[in-house]
């Protein structure tokens, strides 16, 4: 029994791998190809579909314009979470307890209530189409999280850590950035990897925020599937470039990312 | 725990959080609470309705079908990748170069955008393109899953299964590794049983962590859209239509706003009242 321990694991990445590895497949099969004859590997290789990509600037905006409004709204969320998480885990101050589960609730709220309302908003103050009303409107969800999980990392720091600083003449602001933040470093990673993630994968309300300057990658290709009549190289070609920002982020925080989904509270 | 200070000027600290989540929080909240309780014909004309909305809501066929659409689907989604997940977390090799691969391995789906999972198992379920579809259909079952109802629900299940209970497993995980190894020896000498070493040692552990999975999958499940969305379009039909493409529909699609709105309101108060009963719980569990 003991020795056959490996093989729940193993059958369960297989099972994650299957579809990934048929997206794969499919990206380097002409449209032809796809349609005529069932392979299970490329017959005959083509990177057209990539190079239709890498060269039709209505298709790597998209990456562009993903990756600038996902990188604004992680600087943004991470940066005010920080002194907020430090609040809420070193003070008790009035209502500290109700504010604390009212930002969580804003990440229990469903997207698809907000998306007209969202729409109207950021019209009437002149943002709609713009990165940064995307980036804006997924604080929404992702400044909650980040102080959540900062607000984790940072209890289980001892608070004598504070104490002994100010003991030796530092300021609040000097201990704070020279001494907590690399204390929790790890955390911060975390913390910005998860809003980063969140804000990559949602797709409703960066679709409503957006018609053409800032559209994001995905909004692109639901695009391609419902108009050019289901291109499926392509569409597959666009899909399997979305992982890899995901997989180049994860590498760099393997060890953390158990701890980091556990709101650091393991 | 560590011994909080009071100290009123925490309130500094916490100010930019609470301006912008309010931004984005409190003025849609307020445009969808206006709606659900006026008429109007554009223009900015309203007229006062008062509840009429909100029974129109609770009292249509429609809203049942969904709700109860929803309900289903989430408990099926909790039954199997909580237990999944927990399985998966106790065979995961526990030292050595394999953690890395697995951990790094298991996040991927994680990381996909929503609308490219749904597009993902749509090629990989199509009954003549696909490769699931293919071996199926190779068994000798007939299997469409843009025709046939229950094709359709168990593909969107499946989806949810290899898409999400990475999360639960990863949860688990970082609960079993906190469990000292003295534990383990300890219940060696006494000669428990693995099931006992679960019952005892590994699921006490783990039961913070499962809290906080069980919440995270109940909020997330609850809200899907853009996967069956891209996956069925809500269809065959309106079979896998779920409460979030329903309200699309209504909204963006029909333009019914005040209806819209008293959905909206409904389905987050739905949404926050399980999630306080789960988080009163989890605070409980974290205090002792």
């Amino acid at each position: 029994m003991k020795t056959y321990k490996w093989l729940v694991p193993t059958l369960y990445i297989l099972f994650l791998m299957l579809p990934i590895y048929w997206l794969l497949n499919m990206s380097f099969k002409t449209t032809n190809e796809i349609l005529g004859v069932f392979s299970l590997w490329p017959q005959d290789i083509t990177l057209d579909n990539y190079a239709k990509i890498f060269t039709d600037p209505t298709w790597y905006n998209g990456y562009l314009n993903s990756i600038a409004y996902v990188v604004i709204n992680t600087v943004i969320s991470v940066s005010v979470a920080l002194p907020a998480a430090y609040a809420f885990s070193r003070y008790r101050f009035l209502g500290d307890k109700h504010l604390f589960f009212w930002l969580l609730t804003n990440r229990m709220a469903p997207p698809a209530v907000f998306a007209l309302p969202f729409f109207q908003l950021y019209s009437a103050i002149g943002l709609f189409d713009t990165h940064i009303a995307v980036a804006l409107a997924h604080c929404l969800f992702n400044i909650p999280l980040a102080v959540w999980i900062l607000e984790g990392f940072m209890s289980g720091v001892p608070k004598e850590l504070d104490e002994t600083a100010y003991l030796d003449g530092y300021s609040f602001w000097r201990f704070f950035f020279k001494i907590f933040m690399p204390t929790i470093a790890a955390g911060i990673g975390v913390a910005a990897f998860f809003c980063f993630m969140y804000s990559w994968v949602e797709l409703l309300l960066a679709k409503t925020l957006t018609s053409v300057a800032a559209k994001p990658i995905a909004a692109t290709m639901t695009r391609t599937a419902s108009t050019a009549g289901y291109e499926l190289g392509l569409l597959a070609a666009a899909g399997t470039l979305t992982i890899f920002p995901g997989a180049f982020v994860i590498y760099f925080v393997r060890n953390y990312i158990a701890k980091g989904f556990a709101l650091g509270r393991v | 725990m560590i011994e909080k200070t009071a100290n009123k000027k925490a309130w500094l600290f916490v100010t930019p959080v609470v301006a912008l989540v309010a931004f984005n929080a409190l003025i849609p909240l307020m445009t969808v609470v206006n709606y659900s309780v006026q008429e109007t014909f554009g223009d900015n004309v309203f007229f006062w309705e008062g509840v009429k909305w909100f029974e129109q809501v609770l009292n249509s066929e429609r809203f049942h079908e969904s709700f109860l659409r929803q309900m289903a689907f989430t408990g099926m989604i909790l039954v199997i990748q909580v237990p999944l997940g927990i399985a998966v977390a106790l065979t995961m090799p526990r030292k050595g170069p394999w953690v890395s691969v697995c951990l790094v391995l298991m996040a991927l789906p994680l990381l996909i955008p929503w609308n490219v999972v749904g597009a993902m198992w749509n090629i990989f379920a199509l009954p003549d393109a696909g490769l699931l579809g293919r071996m199926i259909n190779g068994l000798g079952i007939d299997y469409n899953f843009t025709q046939q109802p229950v094709a359709a629900w168990l593909t969107t299940v499946v989806m949810d299964v290899w898409h999400w209970t990475s999360l639960v497993v990863l949860l688990a995980y970082a609960g079993l590794r906190s469990i000292p190894d003295a534990y383990y020896q300890a219940a060696k000498i006494d000669g428990a049983s693995a099931w006992a070493v679960f019952r005892h040692i590994q699921l006490p552990k783990m039961k913070h962590v499962l809290t906080i999975a069980i919440l995270l999958r109940f909020m997330d499940s609850f809200m899907i859209y853009t996967e069956p969305f891209v996956l069925t379009g809500g269809g065959p039909g309106n079979t896998t239509t779920f409460l979030s493409i329903d309200l699309v529909k209504i909204a963006l699609g029909q333009f019914d706003l005040g209806p819209a709105a008293a959905m909206s309101l409904i389905y987050f108060l739905v949404v926050l009242l399980v999630c306080w009963v789960f988080y009163t719980l989890m605070m409980r569990s974290e205090k002792q």
